[in-house]
């Protein structure tokens, strides 16, 4: 069973690719540490995470097949 | 008025719209922040689309590298200010309108002075301090806020602080990013590139909203935010939800407002810190403090140089032991040590304080450690 992990803004910059599909992970805490495992230079960085679009504020459970976005704020203009 | 007509005629004989919309348009007043890359096209369509009374504020005057996205500017404009050129252009497409500029950069003050006179704000800037600054003026002052920014090939747009009822508004900024980056966490523009045709996606966007939210038509932009990609052409929606975090930041009167120092929350490079080489280092070195922000177990340490050890995360308590003193800030790499002068000069503002450009790592190389 796979999710979806979508990265928007510079977090490209640090994770290469703006979609990666990893193995399923339970919880929205458990996957943002594997991410921050896997790319330590997120850790410095503010972002926002969505789970199927829907942004999250506390640790909820992932549902199989799901996307979760990390979204960056951007400053420029 | 025949003329007026003839004008507007194509968005007056849609059914959605008419003469009702239009004179909704000819009555709003819309303050516009930033006439950059974002506030260029948002301007152009609201004029054009007889957008009553226009406030425009930017303290910037134009450059070659402004032009490949901030389309109300030609090459002979460079050196001028954007908002005398900006209105001089908009009033040759449209003199119906009322055009106010502002040749600065908005404060608290002018959020205060001037927030009460216009029905909407468009968030057109190209940093966090004024975004987070905008965002919070707009809720305090109860003005809807629509928001964009923008980053290399993507950009995003939302509608914030809409009166749902009397109690309570659609989500804000600070709902979805509760505290600013830093402000070298995040490159902007001139740091790291933009496509010019990306910001006219998004200003369009906005302006957009900006129309939607005065003639009521159409579903605005609230409570979600739009991400668009101009490399694969493709938009993301986020819905967003409240943020329990947010009331904590966001100031709660209008004289916490005025107090809060938004450029120092982002990292704003002061003019009074001074980035200062290792050589220019030694030659103070006896008048001045060595303040090492690092964590104790960074290496190597200072042991060489008399010094004092305050980590970054707890000089905010340790300040009362460094007062009316002239500091040197010393890191690994030069960054936090910004930081620590930055957070110094926020308790004293009229500091001389210093930070050892390149840290612990430029001692290294010049063997000094």
């Amino acid at each position: 069973m796979k999710i979806e992990v979508l990265f928007f803004g510079q977090l490209t910059d640090i994770t290469g690719s703006s979609k990666l599909v990893i193995d399923y992970v339970d919880t929205t805490d458990n996957l943002k540490k594997i991410i921050l495992e896997k790319f330590p230079a997120l850790s410095s960085l503010k972002f926002a995470i969505a789970v199927n679009k829907q942004m999250v504020t506390d640790n909820i459970s992932i549902e199989k097949n799901s996307s979760i976005a990390f979204m960056p704020p951007f400053s420029g203009g | 008025m025949k003329h007026l007509q003839e004008r507007y005629q194509r968005q007056l004989m849609l059914n959605e719209f008419g003469l009702e919309a239009q004179e909704k348009l000819s009555n709003a007043k819309v303050l516009v922040i930033g006439a950059g890359g974002l506030g260029c096209p948002i301007l152009q369509y609201l004029v054009a689309a007889g957008v009553g009374h226009i406030g425009i504020a930017d303290d910037d005057v134009v450059s070659y590298s402004n032009l490949n996205r901030q389309i109300l500017f030609g090459q002979q404009d460079v050196g001028r200010f954007k908002v005398a050129i900006a209105k001089e252009k908009l009033l040759l497409m449209n003199d119906t309108i009322d055009i106010k500029t502002w040749k600065l950069r908005f404060s608290q003050k002018d959020c205060i002075n001037h927030f009460k006179d216009y029905d909407i704000i468009v968030d057109a800037t190209d940093n966090f301090a004024s975004r987070y600054l905008i965002n919070d003026a707009c809720v305090l002052f109860g003005k809807p806020l629509v928001f964009g920014a923008v980053s290399k090939f993507e950009g995003q747009v939302a509608v914030f602080n809409v009166p749902i009822n009397e109690k309570e508004k659609t989500v804000n900024y600070r709902d979805l990013f509760p505290v600013p980056p830093n402000n070298n966490e995040v490159l902007n523009c001139s740091e790291a590139g933009v496509l010019g045709v990306l910001p006219g996606m998004i200003g369009v966007l906005q302006a957009t909203e900006v129309i939607k939210l005065i003639t009521g038509i159409g579903k605005l932009l609230t409570n979600r935010i739009l991400t668009y990609n101009a490399l694969n052409q493709e938009f993301f929606t986020i819905y967003l939800t409240p943020n329990p975090e947010a009331s904590n930041y966001i100031p709660a009167s209008v004289e916490a407002f005025e107090y809060t120092d938004y450029e120092w929350l982002c990292n704003y490079s002061p003019t009074n810190v001074i980035e200062i080489e290792t050589e220019q280092w030694l030659k103070i070195r006896e008048n001045t403090i060595l303040v090492d922000v690092r964590e104790l177990i960074e290496k190597p340490r200072l042991d060489f140089y008399s010094h004092l050890s305050i980590p970054l995360p707890t000089l905010n308590s340790n300040l009362d032991d460094l007062l009316d003193k002239e500091i040197v800030f010393v890191c690994q790499s030069g960054k936090r040590s910004l930081k620590a002068a930055l957070l110094y000069l926020s308790v004293m503002p009229n500091a001389k304080v210093y930070s050892l450009k390149g840290g612990v790592n430029e001692l290294v190389k010049k063997k000094l450690i």
